[in-house]
């Protein structure tokens, strides 16, 4: 008899989210959807407020990655002053989105996918946890609670306070860097390096341990997504959107950010609540892609910093074209997260970040604007329209997730087709599911701009709809 | 040492002490570093008695009198601080934030607001009364400030800054009761108001993030008033 898998809550994942898996007669995972329960609505309660409020607003979708926000609503902002901000101001907001990132990738990696990668995919539920990873491997928790700490410091030195800083303002920042505080920054650097580099080592042996993963685990082609620099090299903050198909050659090598809307539509569907981009000239599902650290990797020609590029090599070394497996998402974590710290480093060793010139001052001068960076996830987006008091009058925000959605859903069915089989279903076979979309580390609050009750259940369920089996946690 | 002319003897929460004529509750508590909690008095304006926190009891008063505006009696006697003040004066800041939309966490006076500074001060920890919503507009019109009326308690510190000190009189209040509003002239937008003089007083004195300069978040630094007891003392001089 077909039955219905549901999968609910998901767990370690920020946010809430459910998954249903349809089986047919025979037991044959059919159909899979990755559910996103929850809907917040900043885009609508933001209309009617001035513009300068909205980096602060904006922020407060997301207590993980409220820099990322801010950097991205800031940029849309400095567009609707029409402002080339200081070059001092732009290089701070590069290293705070690159702290940003460390902290994030770090959570990410330790906290929510190194219970699966260290202990295993079948082990023991109840241990499958962080303090699961200090009791086995203490050295490897503490180097990702360190990371997360070396990233939130940064904030903190540069922000004031290391979650809802204030620091990132239309127009610039509202605070030049002191000598202090770089030399701060600059010291903490080598060891911060130095835990990443043990983390990928320790990695790339563990891939061992992951062949049937890395062969299921959303590995299928679709186009990549993500910012580069004029050069070709990985850019977080500013740069043209690149679109790369799965063998590697470009569909679009230097597309402008602030035109997004005119290349990438969402699609809705009605099972969740978080929309699906893709890219507008080849339809859907032809145009849909990833975003985030794979993509970025993917689509770079290099990092840029020297023993990322080592890395980075290793990385794309791995594939003739791009690589696709949606599992290498964590070693793209990994090397990012050294790329952070080397390129932190080189921008405050320019005597330019010093300038105390970090602000420029207008009025609204544009109706309209966009702002893009890449946030730990992938390409966030922030577009406001303003009236002539530069008072909101509409916003559209597509979150780094939100673009990975049309994936999230295939590596979903892709995964569960492989491990699960009729109503025999293991918990093993399920924290697979839920690990394929860790791979990306969604952020659901932040991409439906949500709110609600969001644990992970998985639903299965016969071809008629009935209910066979449900598994939840809170 | 003798008292000066005309002083006025009284007791305030048990201790004997001494006003000056015309002297009010407040003016003569603060001189005894008695704390009274105030919201709308400000250093160099006049008192109105708006915002009811500085309530005290009065002996033979049948009701709770703002020391903000009653001026000190020969032989009064005043309790500053009781169980029933207390409440009294956690009920008003509760009432203050639900009747508008206060949202401390993205608001650009965050950090450096009377109001929040004031609820900490008192103790309150919860908004006990169901909180309103009210849809309120926001008048972004003029060049440099904006007001937001989410964010107003009708001090009427603006409205007093205007009249006394710059002597404009943009600012004043309409409507009656909750739809009580401060409104620049006739009640029309801040920027096409012919009588502003866009000399920002009105925003140093704001008490809240009602009154604020345009693109000015996030800073570390609030607002400043201080330039009122000096332009009051430099005139009175003249």
């Amino acid at each position: 008899m077909p039955k219905t898998i549901t999968i609910a809550p998901v767990t370690r994942l920020e946010g809430h989210a459910k998954i249903t898996l349809q089986l047919d007669d025979a037991g044959v995972v059919q159909e899979a959807y990755f559910h996103i329960t929850q809907v917040r609505g900043f885009e609508k309660f933001c209309e009617g407020r001035p513009y300068y409020e909205m980096p602060g607003i904006m922020a407060r979708i997301c207590g993980i990655c409220p820099v990322s926000h801010l950097i991205a609503s800031a940029k849309a902002c400095d567009a609707l002053l029409a402002v080339r901000i200081p070059p001092a101001a732009a290089n701070l907001r590069r290293i705070f989105n690159l702290a940003q990132l460390v902290q994030s990738h770090a959570l990410s990696f330790f906290y929510l996918s190194a219970p699966d990668l260290l202990l295993g995919m079948d082990s023991d539920p109840a241990m499958r946890h962080i303090l699961g990873v200090a009791q086995t491997a203490p050295e490897t928790a503490l180097d990702g609670v360190h990371l997360r700490q070396f990233g939130q410091t940064v904030i903190e030195i540069l922000g004031g306070q290391r979650i809802h800083p204030g620091w990132v303002v239309p127009g610039g920042v509202n605070e030049p860097l002191s000598l202090e505080k770089r030399d701060k920054i600059l010291a903490m650097i080598p060891e911060a390096r130095a835990k990443v580099q043990r983390t990928l080592t320790w990695f790339k042996a563990a891939t061992e341990n992951f062949h049937a993963e890395i062969e299921v685990f959303a590995n299928f082609p679709t186009l990549f997504l993500g910012l580069a620099d004029d050069e070709g090299k990985a850019e977080y903050y500013d740069g043209h959107l690149r679109l790369s198909d799965s063998a590697g050659n470009m569909v679009a090598s230097s597309l402008d950010p602030k035109a997004y809307a005119s290349y990438i539509e969402e699609k809705v569907e009605p099972f969740t609540y978080l929309k699906f981009p893709y890219y507008k000239p080849l339809g859907y599902p032809g145009g849909v892609y990833r975003v985030g650290p794979l993509a970025r990797l993917n689509l770079a020609e290099r990092c840029g910093t020297p023993l990322a590029d080592v890395e980075w090599r290793a990385f794309r070394a791995m594939s003739n074209g791009p690589v696709l497996s949606s599992f290498y998402y964590h070693q793209a974590r990994l090397v990012e997260m050294l790329h952070a710290t080397e390129k932190i480093e080189q921008l405050l060793l320019d005597p330019e970040i010093l300038d105390k010139h970090v602000r420029a001052t207008a009025r609204v001068n544009s109706n309209e604007g966009v702002g893009v960076a890449e946030a730990p996830r992938g390409t966030l987006m922030h577009h406001y329209q303003v009236n002539d008091d530069g008072l909101i009058t509409h916003a559209n925000l597509i979150i780094a997730t939100g673009h990975n959605n049309a994936a999230m859903n295939r590596g979903v069915l892709q995964t569960a087709r492989h491990f699960v089989r009729g109503d025999q279903v293991t918990e093993g076979m399920l924290n697979r599911v839920e690990a394929v979309i860790r791979t990306y580390d969604p952020c659901l609050s932040c991409s439906t701009h949500a709110v609600g009750q969001m644990p992970l259940q998985v639903e299965l369920r016969a071809p008629d709809g009935a209910l066979v089996r449900s598994l939840r946690r809170d | 040492m003798s008292a000066a002319p005309g002083a006025k003897t009284f007791v305030i929460d048990g201790v004997d002490a001494s006003a000056t004529p015309g002297q009010t509750i407040l003016s003569a508590a603060r001189e005894h570093n008695i704390f009274i909690p105030t919201l709308c008095h400000l250093e160099g304006l006049g008192d109105v008695g708006a915002c009811r926190l500085c309530l005290v009891e009065v002996k033979g008063a049948r009701r709770l009198l703002p020391a903000c505006t009653t001026r000190v009696d020969e032989g009064m006697e005043v309790t500053t601080n009781s169980p029933r003040l207390a409440d009294y004066r956690q009920m008003t800041m509760q009432l203050l934030f639900a009747e508008r939309n206060h949202v401390c966490s993205v608001c650009v006076a965050n950090n450096h607001c009377e109001m929040q500074s004031m609820a900490t001060t008192l103790g309150m920890t919860h908004v006990e009364v169901p909180y309103r919503f009210p849809a309120l507009t926001v008048d972004a019109s003029h060049e440099r400030f904006t007001l937001d009326h989410n964010r107003c308690i009708l001090c009427t510190r603006c409205v007093r800054v205007c009249s006394e000190i710059e002597g404009a009189h943009t600012w004043d209040v309409m409507g009656r009761g909750i739809q009580s509003k401060v409104i620049t002239d006739l009640d029309q937008p801040w920027g096409t108001s012919e009588t502003c003089t866009s000399c920002g007083k009105c925003v140093q004195v704001c008490p809240t993030g009602a009154l604020f300069q345009k693109n000015r978040t996030g800073e570390r630094r609030g607002k400043d008033p201080s330039f009122l007891p000096y332009l009051r003392t430099m005139r009175e001089e003249l």
